[in-house]
């Protein structure tokens, strides 16, 4: 056998510093693995901060926006948006408002506003304006940007009762973002059991599961959130409500998911490492959680970032057409269910601004899933 | 010689055949497939047994019966741990899983077979924490000289399988399969997924820890020329069947069924001198093994077959004292060997 | 192939069988009936409703009997081609349905013809001018296409034409039409009308589906058939059009099973939005006021229809690729 040298070798020089770039990576985790691909993804790195500042926003609602919820001006009825100026008549005055002139046009019953150069409002960082309660614990009544007395701004214009729409989209932010992290969260416990038992047992319980998802995959989605959230009782709170909808829409969504877990536990459980584990002698609880969970979490964060847009466009919809959430809950959908009427958005376009964060909003978890499947698995 | 460690008797596994049945609504079973068929036999303490055959023909099912991986069909599987025969065929659950750490395996595909998210440290003490061995401490002492013994830095600990080579991670495998101290090791072709080079490293590795740690092997590749490095004895498999069984020596000097001879022609030689005999690969093409026939697996495929071997199956019986072949005409064939220099080979 | 048919036209039958237990069990969960709401609702008005009248009609549809007996007299109705009574219009549901479902029928239809045409060429050309400018910019188009829910796309669309053209494009007939008979006339007037729900509704799926076919494409430009192709000297056109393509083409059959479903729901809330004479609008009425066999009719048609599609996109999909026909093969 002069084929095989005798002599061992031990592993190439393996005594020899290496430069610390390289050290790193042979002792990066998956994890740290799967944020330096990400990291290389510009639009992806974009939307994760887009949304983690969104999200941020959530428990300073009443701080960020400008007015209360339902705090309503009768006198400013559907005003259009108040530009900021900074020169007044050609001199410096920093960030400031006019106040506003209004007329009602007698042809078509639209006010209109025209900007009174004798006033000037200026803005101000941290002003004072209406009061609210902290967290519910204590009275506040600073605001992050606010008006001086007397004057209003009104940014992105107001509704048909008066209502600032910014402030109404930064407190419609709290709903509208919470329904898909809601709604992922029953999702993916209906996944991880159904698709879990499909894949791990096999035979005729995953025949059944999977049946039983292709008809729910049968029918159109739309229809089916319409019927089930019209079934919701219209006597209940409207917290009962929002916890129902996100509800109806985790419970629609979850085939999806549960495929990719059965497909992945499917291939992961075909690895030789999970066989290596069955016979040192572990149990299949601790396969599972050992060798299998940690195998596809990252693929399931993945399809969850990708099925939350289709939870907060469901959640808009539904929403819009009235059957999904109502007053005093408001999110996007039902400040744009205001812009049902043809005639109003002819003539108060401002009423689709919300359309913007919606759209930003899909778009950046739809980046960010794309990064997200790209840097997910790193051992490919 | 004293009771064998592993006594395989009529070891047998069939695999059902399905088919989709409605579209998928549901399957039924439309036949079987013959992976392994009536496989005997005994594995010494100490010693290594090649089982030898190419791809397709059981052997990494026969592993797999073994190790419990799978269940046998039929068949008897006895192994001694502790003066005392175990059936390791009827094993369940958690005696099942009390008998593991006495049966360890050394996987094929040495980068499917580490988790590629654990540190090389948790791999190698994975099997000590699943049986509670020791305290935390105690663990990572035991892997640190796991680590050396299979000649891995130590420091190396706290990485992760992407950062080693191919013949590293088959090292770490090794350690793996060693940290509960086992007697009997399934090597399920250990290098052939490795460079050439390397192969040769892990081979004397595997060999070094055998004298020193007393290790019995069960030693599966379709290489001769590594089983012959390898193994004390050799089994050939074919179609599922043990075609013949015997000493390395003897088996290579006088093999006794046709298939062998093959087998042995097709192993690379690298004196030009002895680079004869290409016999078998031309034949190769002639026919596929096919189950389930009347005679002889090999007939189709057998230059010497004659008529009595399409109608009647060849038992394995002993054709020489320890030398067991399943062919009607061992006797009567006069097979050529393995082509050898004449110089010994230094072992 | 003729097996083939056979077993996934029995596969149908109990698939629509569980539907139509979901759609009654939906249309049932509200508390209370139709007819209590409706008592309810005179009530709360002042009126009397006519006892003798509210007595009659539940009885005459089973709203008395136990629900199994309800549910069997709606399915059994359903196979009849009855799909029973609407209580709000007071007429046989399948009159209310009738054109509606053939107009869902013709504007999924031309939405998934849209899809088609225009996811065709656009990734074709994205997957062969990988990383070029018009790829980025399809890319990115078509991100803000999958990111626009398509009622806010008909709003906005609405809004362009109502301030820059000053006409409303709502219906799918001119006002004159409405009522007409069919005849090449009007089936010139739905064609006119048509494109706006058509754009609308397909944007979402053409979006998709652009992604898919350039991701599927470049997937098999890389293999190595095609590179072998290219070595021995092969026009790039020619090896496009020889395998890659037809591959890459797969999904557009395979994935109406998820287009279709897609396609349904858009129309659904486009044409609320956009008031056309579809089933959108009747849908979410009859849902408000728990019409339930209109609800439930209407469901139950929109789901067949689907699954009758994906149905007839299978068939397609095992025309073209053998594997499919075979079954998946034999598995252990």
């Amino acid at each position: 056998m002069s084929a095989i040298p005798a002599a061992e070798t031990l592993p190439a020089a393996a005594e020899q510093p290496r430069p610390s770039e390289q050290e790193r990576y042979y002792f990066a985790s998956q994890w740290q693995l799967i944020w330096w691909r990400l990291r290389r993804h510009r639009f992806a790195m974009l939307s994760l901060w887009f949304l983690v500042a969104l999200y941020g926003t959530i428990p300073f609602v009443e701080f960020l926006a400008p007015y209360e919820l339902r705090s309503r001006h009768a006198t400013h009825i559907y005003s259009p948006p108040q530009p900021v100026h900074f020169f007044h008549e050609g001199r410096w005055v920093g960030p400031f408002v006019y106040g506003q002139f209004v007329t009602v046009n007698m042809a078509n019953l639209k006010r209109e506003y025209r900007d009174d150069p004798s006033r000037i409002y200026r803005l101000r960082l941290f002003a004072p304006g209406e009061p609210y309660r902290m967290w519910g614990l204590w009275r506040a009544e600073r605001h992050l940007v606010g008006v001086e007395d007397g004057g209003t701004m009104f940014l992105l214009g107001t509704d048909r009762l008066g209502r600032d729409m910014l402030s109404r989209i930064i407190h419609g932010a709290r709903i509208s973002l919470t329904v898909g992290l809601l709604g992922i969260a029953v999702s993916f416990v209906l996944a991880l059991v159904f698709g879990g038992l499909s894949g791990y047992y096999g035979g005729t319980i995953d025949i059944v599961i999977q049946r039983l998802i292709e008809v729910i995959r049968a029918f159109p989605e739309l229809p089916l959130w319409m019927a089930l959230s019209a079934a919701l009782p219209p006597r209940w709170d409207p917290i009962l409500i929002y916890i129902g909808i996100t509800v109806i829409l985790g419970v629609l969504e979850w085939t999806g998911l549960a495929r990719s877990v059965r497909g992945k536990l499917l291939s992961v459980r075909e690895e030789d490492f999970a066989t290596a584990a069955v016979l040192m002698g572990g149990s299949p609880p601790y396969i599972i959680r050992r060798h299998l969970l940690p195998a596809f979490t990252s693929h399931l964060i993945v399809s969850a970032t990708l099925s939350i847009p289709n939870m907060i466009l469901g959640e808009t919809a539904l929403s819009f057409l009235g059957l999904g959430l109502r007053p005093p809950i408001t999110s996007w959908g039902v400040l744009l269910s205001e812009a049902q009427n043809m005639n109003a958005v002819a003539l108060y376009p401002w009423l689709l601004t919300p359309v913007v964060m919606v759209v930003l909003t899909v778009l950046a978890f739809n980046f960010l899933g794309d990064g997200l499947r790209d840097a997910a698995d790193p051992y490919s | 010689m004293t009771e064998p460690l592993l006594e395989v008797r009529d070891l047998t596994k069939h695999f059902p055949l399905y088919q989709p049945w409605l579209a998928g609504l549901g399957r039924r079973t439309v036949g079987t497939v013959v992976a392994v068929e009536g496989v005997s036999f005994d594995v010494a303490k100490g010693e290594t047994l090649g089982l030898v055959g190419e791809s397709g023909c059981g052997k990494t099912t026969t592993a797999r019966l073994i190790l419990r991986a799978l269940k046998p069909t039929r068949g008897e599987i006895r192994f001694r741990v502790g003066g005392q025969a175990v059936r390791v065929d009827l094993l369940k659950g958690r005696a099942l899983r009390a008998l593991r750490p006495h049966i360890q395996m050394i996987f094929q595909d040495p980068f499917s077979s580490l988790n590629p998210r654990m540190p090389v440290g948790e791999i190698i003490g994975e099997p000590l924490q699943i049986h509670g061995r020791g305290s935390r401490e105690e663990i990572q002492e035991r892997v640190k000289a796991l680590m050396g013994m299979v000649g891995l830095n130590v420091q190396y600990l706290r990485r992760y399988p992407h950062s080693f080579s191919g013949g590293q991670r088959q090292r770490i495998g090794i350690a793996r399969a060693l940290a509960l101290n086992p007697e009997l090791v399934v090597c399920d072709e250990p290098v052939s997924a490795l460079d050439v080079s390397v192969q040769a490293q892990v081979l004397n590795l595997l060999k070094d820890l055998q004298t020193e740690l007393g290790l019995t092997y069960l030693f599966i590749s379709h290489n001769l020329a590594v089983v012959d490095y390898m193994a004390d004895r050799i089994a050939v498999m074919y179609a599922g069947r043990i075609v013949e069984m015997a000493p390395k020596r003897q088996l290579f000097e006088r093999p006794r069924h046709p298939y062998t001879e093959t087998l042995l022609a097709a192993v690379l030689r690298p004196d030009p001198r002895l680079r004869g005999a290409t016999l078998g690969a031309a034949r190769d093409a002639a026919g596929l093994p096919t189950g389930g026939i009347l005679g002889c697996g090999y007939a189709a495929r057998c230059p010497y077959a004659i008529e009595r071997c399409r109608t009647e199956r060849p038992e394995l019986r002993a054709v020489a004292s320890d030398h067991l072949a399943r062919c009607h005409r061992a006797e009567e064939l006069s097979l050529t060997p393995l082509p050898r220099r004449p110089a010994a080979r230094s072992a | 192939m003729g097996r083939y048919l056979v077993q996934r036209l029995l596969l149908m039958l109990p698939t629509l069988f569980l539907i139509s237990v979901v759609t009654f069990v939906i249309i049932q969960l509200p508390p209370g009936d139709y007819l209590e709401t409706l008592i309810s609702d005179l009530e709360a008005s002042g009126e009397r409703a006519d006892l003798q009248k509210v007595e009659f009609l539940r009885h005459e549809f089973g709203l008395d009997q136990p629900l199994w007996k309800q549910y069997w007299m709606w399915v059994s109705g359903l196979v009849k081609g009855d799909m029973g009574y609407s209580f709000e219009y007071d007429r046989p549901v399948t009159d209310i349905i009738g054109e509606r479902l053939f107009l869902t029928f013709v504007v999924s239809f031309g939405s998934i013809l849209f899809t088609w045409l225009m996811a065709f060429p656009i990734g074709v050309y994205s997957a062969t001018h990988q990383y070029s400018w018009a790829d980025h910019g399809l890319t990115l188009l078509g991100f803000l296409g999958l990111a626009t829910p398509n009622f806010l796309l008909a709003l906005i669309l609405m809004f362009i034409s109502f301030t820059y053209f000053g006409t409303s494009v709502g219906g799918l007939f001119s006002p004159e039409m409405q009522n007409a008979a069919w005849g090449w006339a009007r089936f010139w007037d739905l064609l006119t009308h048509l494109w706006i729900p058509v754009i609308v509704i397909g944007t979402s799926g053409t979006a998709a589906m652009i992604r898919r076919l350039r991701a599927n494409l470049l997937d098999e430009l890389r293999r190595p058939y095609v590179v072998t192709a290219r070595a021995k000297g092969l026009a790039p056109r020619r090896i496009l059009l020889k395998y890659p393509l037809r591959i890459a083409l797969n999904p557009f059959i395979g994935d109406i099973g998820n287009l279709l479903p897609q396609v349904i729901s858009g129309a659904i809330i486009v044409s609320i939005v956009l008031s056309l004479p579809t089933t959108g609008p009747i849908l979410l009425r009859a849902l408000r006021s728990q019409d339930m066999y209109l609800a439930g009719s209407f469901l139950m048609l929109l789901a067949a229809l689907t699954v009758v599609g994906v149905f007839l996109s299978d068939l397609a999909l095992a025309a073209l690729d053998p594997r499919i026909r075979q079954g998946g093969g034999q598995t252990r």
